[in-house]
């Protein structure tokens, strides 16, 4: 954006920050009561599971452990991908965005698998409060991931453009941001909501 | 490096030109957008109070029949959602981009385009808000649209999926622009000015931005498990299936206290510049002023339960929110007191601004006792649901923000079209707005002692209730006399200025920073960087001490002011992505109420802009004002479209 | 302008201070056995709930803020970024902990 032709001529920035890494967080915070109001309503009703199948029956820790790792390794991924970038290594830098975005549909495709399956199981969107707060929050998570690996294939496009140089690397920057926050927000989850023993029927 | 490639993808040319109403639509200029907004805003002004003259006509009289119980219902829910996230909230906004920029000397805010995009969805947003009323089913939930009552079985229309997904999209526009104005607070102040050294204003519509930033993600949610459980059958109100009706109540609530501040704070910022300029005074305890606000922008988020004593929330939460009640009048109370101190002493002047401002000062006191009232739980257990609380929070938010927004009209009306209001008219439209304000609301408390339960379509003879309601409805019509007052001022004015000289560069004898550009002021604001070195810096260069330590004028307004005659600024280049992406949100809108079809093309029309805006140099090379520019523009601009706009959209799902 | 210059500068002034791929492969690592730890308490079913959640909970956090404060360069990067998440989530942690006090969700165990 014209930040730079806005900031009047002769000096710099109040803070010295980017203004653009500096949106990139206050969105962030802004996230945070976002998440906080889902997470909440689910832990409200985690026990009001009805007829229907309870979170402790139900969730397969095995399996969320695998799809964890996956998110929590393409943090690490995006982190080289940046580091790369500022480098100027934008052979890596490719190599570890394609790796990152990989990850990312491989989490989701796990989102998917688990949620047919529930499914399968009697879990219906409908079918309890605990299903719908169940679903709504990991659903909100998968469509911010799904936004996260959309943003990186464009980073990946504009590489192969040959405008994503070094100069730029704040552009990944910012998009690894907002990847890792995701993942933070699946490390709360996992956590909270898988992990901690759930209500059984 | 970055031009080259946009053109090569080059299909889209970027809008020239700065006339016309092609530059209405494409501009990024804050001015223009604040003018925008409060033009906007003013329209929406005029069909909530309408609705609030029905509503007023229906209660005249017992057993009214202006309107019958299913279309008041209709009424006062859209009165209320209209007033406060159409009409308040925007005005603010038009206040506070108009001159947040100019308080702090900046060329522009920190996202021109983005600025663009908050003001157009708000546009949509509420277009298509208002427009439930052209499919007949206008919400009819009430402004808190408490759930179950608004879901499915209860409100089987499509009001409150109008209201739900209004509501979204106007607090897209909200959350853009809070992040926006946080990041300009920062990062774009004149040299010299630290924090402690900006204008109470900015300091007020910065602690509203934090507000706002926090607090609308927590109506997003609550807004989307209702969408969900009305359009999806999820459960999360649904009492049958074990869900808790109190949850919709907190989450609404916990964003409904701040958003009273975020209403209330911006009219505290203006008239804490009003006061001071017509008392002739610094402002007093200027520290205090900004502790306070910052204190009650921390505090709003823990009392919203105050608003649920009567729902069931057990006795040791309603003890520890009447607690905390009590206390957030405390900040509240400085601020009255440091109005009051500034005036005291000074050579005090009633123009307008200054007779709307003490209006603020005095109506706002009597709403933020009656709101005290509240937080003892007995007594708040008898007011609940009556016309006491609709006598408390319009004294708040007529008598504390709107009579605050015109105390601003007036103020820098100057500032914005080059032409004073007209005085006489001015006092006309006090006079009337305060009295009718006064005859309306204050029979309301009455009432509500009485017992008159709000929301209600009608009452019979022999409470006890006719006097006052009729008295109320003459009172109402008076304001709206009030405000054709104003509407006629602003005609008048407008006529009156055009052939006469311009308005001077300092009309009121001002402190603040935005004066030091002239009337109105130019499309590039600054001639060059103000240094600052003190509050109130423009009253600085005016005004020194002589030998005696006496107050003595140094130099007159028209040697301190810039003379607006720099021409190769470099201003940021209009676009026309900002509202084809707005456009596409109430496509999306009606998608999911009526056939997801629409979604494709209100779909199809945000990506292409998102992605348009991405590939668009912020600023065109081929662009009219072009001296100074170095390409950096260039590569943030498409940097930030990549990440933060995308980012944009995660809370609209 | 002058000012994306030396922002420039500076941001390749830091990227020196960056940690080295290495260090990421180190964190990655850390945080992976914390992760397997964290699953393995799954299988240990003797273990009753008030010390179970403690540890999970403070294995959370240490992930959280491991995350934050390398991979999101919170360790190297200006104290206002970090002025703005942590303000977020502790307002977030407090106003909807009270909800949840309200709802008595802790009462449940």
């Amino acid at each position: 954006m014209a930040e730079a032709a806005a900031v009047s001529h002769g000096h710099g920035t109040g803070t010295g920050l980017s203004n653009n890494k500096l949106l990139m967080w206050t969105f962030l915070g802004s996230e945070c009561l976002l998440f906080g109001g889902l997470i909440s309503t689910y832990l409200i009703y985690r026990s009001r599971f009805g007829d229907g199948p309870a979170p402790g029956d139900i969730f397969d820790i095995p399996f969320t452990s695998v799809s964890s790792f996956v998110l929590l390794m393409s943090s690490l991924t995006m982190v080289l991908a940046l580091s790369a970038l500022q480098r100027g290594d934008i052979r890596n830098n490719r190599i570890w965005l394609l790796t990152t975005a990989l990850l990312g549909a491989l989490f989701i495709g796990g989102q998917v698998y688990e949620f047919t399956t529930f499914l399968r199981e009697g879990l219906g969107y409908t079918t309890s409060p605990f299903s719908s707060a169940f679903f709504t929050l990991t659903g909100f998570h998968g469509v911010h991931v799904s936004l996260g690996i959309v943003m990186l294939m464009s980073l990946l496009i504009s590489s192969f453009r040959g405008t994503l140089t070094k100069e730029r690397s704040e552009t990944v920057e910012i998009v690894g941001l907002y990847w890792h926050f995701v993942d933070v927000v699946w490390i709360f989850i996992f956590t909270v909501i898988y992990l901690v023993p759930s209500p059984t029927s | 490096m970055i031009e080259t490639t946009s053109r090569a993808i080059g299909v889209y040319t970027r809008p020239k030109g700065n006339t016309g109403w092609r530059d209405w639509i494409t501009t990024v200029d804050h001015k223009k957008i604040g003018i925008l907004y409060g033009a906007t805003a003013m329209l929406f002004f005029l069909i909530g109070g309408l609705e609030a003259l029905l509503i007023r006509l229906q209660l005249a009289t017992p057993d009214g029949t202006v309107l019958g119980a299913d279309t008041y219902n209709r009424v006062y829910t859209m009165h209320g959602v209209t007033m406060v996230f159409l009409v308040i909230m925007p005005l603010a906004a038009a206040f506070a981009n108009y001159l947040l920029p100019l308080q702090i000397g900046a060329r522009d805010v920190a996202f021109p385009r983005l600025n663009a995009l908050s003001y157009w969805v708000f546009l949509f947003g509420g277009v298509f808000l208002n427009m439930a009323w052209i499919f007949g089913d206008a919400p009819d939930g009430g402004w808190f649209a408490y759930a179950p009552n608004t879901g499915m079985i209860f409100s089987p229309g499509k009001g409150m999926d109008f209201y739900a997904l209004g509501l979204q999209i106007t607090g897209i526009a909200s959350l853009v622009s809070a992040m926006n104005l946080i990041v300009t607070v920062l990062n774009m102040r004149a040299p010299g000015m630290t924090l402690f050294k900006m204008p109470v204003f900015t300091w007020m519509i910065l602690v509203v931005q934090f507000l706002l930033l926090f607090a609308v993600p927590v109506i997003t949610v609550a807004l989307f498990l209702l969408l969900f459980d009305r359009n999806f059958g999820a459960n999360f109100f649904n009492p049958e299936m074990g869900a808790d009706p109190l949850l919709w109540q907190h989450l609404f609530w916990i964003f409904g206290h701040p958003e009273v501040y975020i209403l209330i704070l911006p009219s505290f910022g203006i008239i804490s510049e009003v006061i001071p300029t017509f008392s002739r005074k610094p402002i007093f305890g200027y520290p205090f002023m900004v502790f306070s606000g910052i204190a009650i922008g921390f505090m709003g988020w823990g009392v919203w339960a105050h608003h649920m004593f009567v729902s069931g929330i057990g006795p040791i939460s309603i003890a520890a929110f009447s607690v905390s009640t009590m206390f957030i009048a405390v900040p509240t109370g400085v601020k009255i007191l440091n109005w009051l101190a500034t005036m005291w002493g000074g050579k005090i002047r009633f123009n307008t601004p200054m007779l709307f401002a003490s209006g603020v000062v005095s109506m706002f006191t009597i709403g933020g006792l009656s709101g005290v009232t509240h937080s003892l739980a007995p007594a708040d257990t008898q007011q609940t649901d009556t016309y006491y609380i609709v006598a408390h929070f319009h004294y708040v938010i007529f008598g504390g923000a709107l009579l605050g927004i015109f105390a601003g009209f007036y103020f820098w009306w100057p500032k914005v079209f080059g032409h004073l209001l007209d005085e006489k008219l001015g006092k006309w439209n006090f006079w009337l707005m305060i009295v009718g304000f006064n005859m309306t609301f204050g029979p309301m408390h009455i009432l509500g002692l009485q017992g008159m339960s709000r929301r209600i379509d009608t009452y019979s003879p022999g409470f006890g209730f006719e006097f006052w309601n009729m008295f109320a409805t003459i009172g109402a019509f008076i304001i709206g006399l009030g405000v054709l007052a104003f509407l006629l001022n602003v005609w008048i004015s407008a006529r009156s200025a055009r052939g006469a000289p311009p308005v001077g560069p300092d009309p009121w004898d001002a402190r603040s920073p935005e004066w030091f550009t002239p009337n109105p002021t130019p499309v590039h604001n600054f001639d060059e960087d103000i240094q600052i070195e003190s509050l109130d810096e423009f009253w600085h260069r005016k005004y020194g001490l002589d030998e005696d330590g006496r107050v003595v004028r140094v130099a007159t307004a028209e040697e301190v002011c810039q003379d607006g005659s720099a021409t190769d600024t470099h201003l940021p280049s209009p676009s026309y992505w900002p509202i084809v992406l707005a456009a596409g949100l109430p496509l999306i809108g009606f998608g999911l109420m009526y056939s997801l079809w629409f979604c494709v093309p209100g779909g199809a029309l945000v990506l292409m802009a998102i992605y348009g805006w991405v590939f668009e140099p912020a600023d065109d090379p081929d662009g009219s004002h072009d001296h100074g520019h170095d390409g950096h523009g260039e590569d943030d601009a498409v940097l930030l479209g990549g990440s933060a706009e995308n980012a944009e959209e995660a809370p609209v799902g | 302008m002058s000012t994306a210059t030396a922002e420039h500068v500076d941001s390749q002034d830091e990227a020196h201070h960056h940690p080295s791929d290495r260090k990421y492969v180190q964190i990655a690592i850390i945080l992976a056995i914390v992760t397997a730890l964290e699953v393995g308490t799954y299988w240990m079913e003797s273990v009753p709930g008030e010390v179970l959640i403690p540890v999970l909970m403070l294995m959370m956090v240490y992930k959280f803020f491991y995350v934050a404060a390398w991979f999101m360069h919170l360790r190297f990067d200006s104290p206002m970024f970090t002025k703005f998440f942590v303000v977020g989530l502790i307002l977030a942690t407090i106003v909807y902990g009270i909800m949840l006090t309200v709802f008595e969700f802790w009462h449940k165990g």
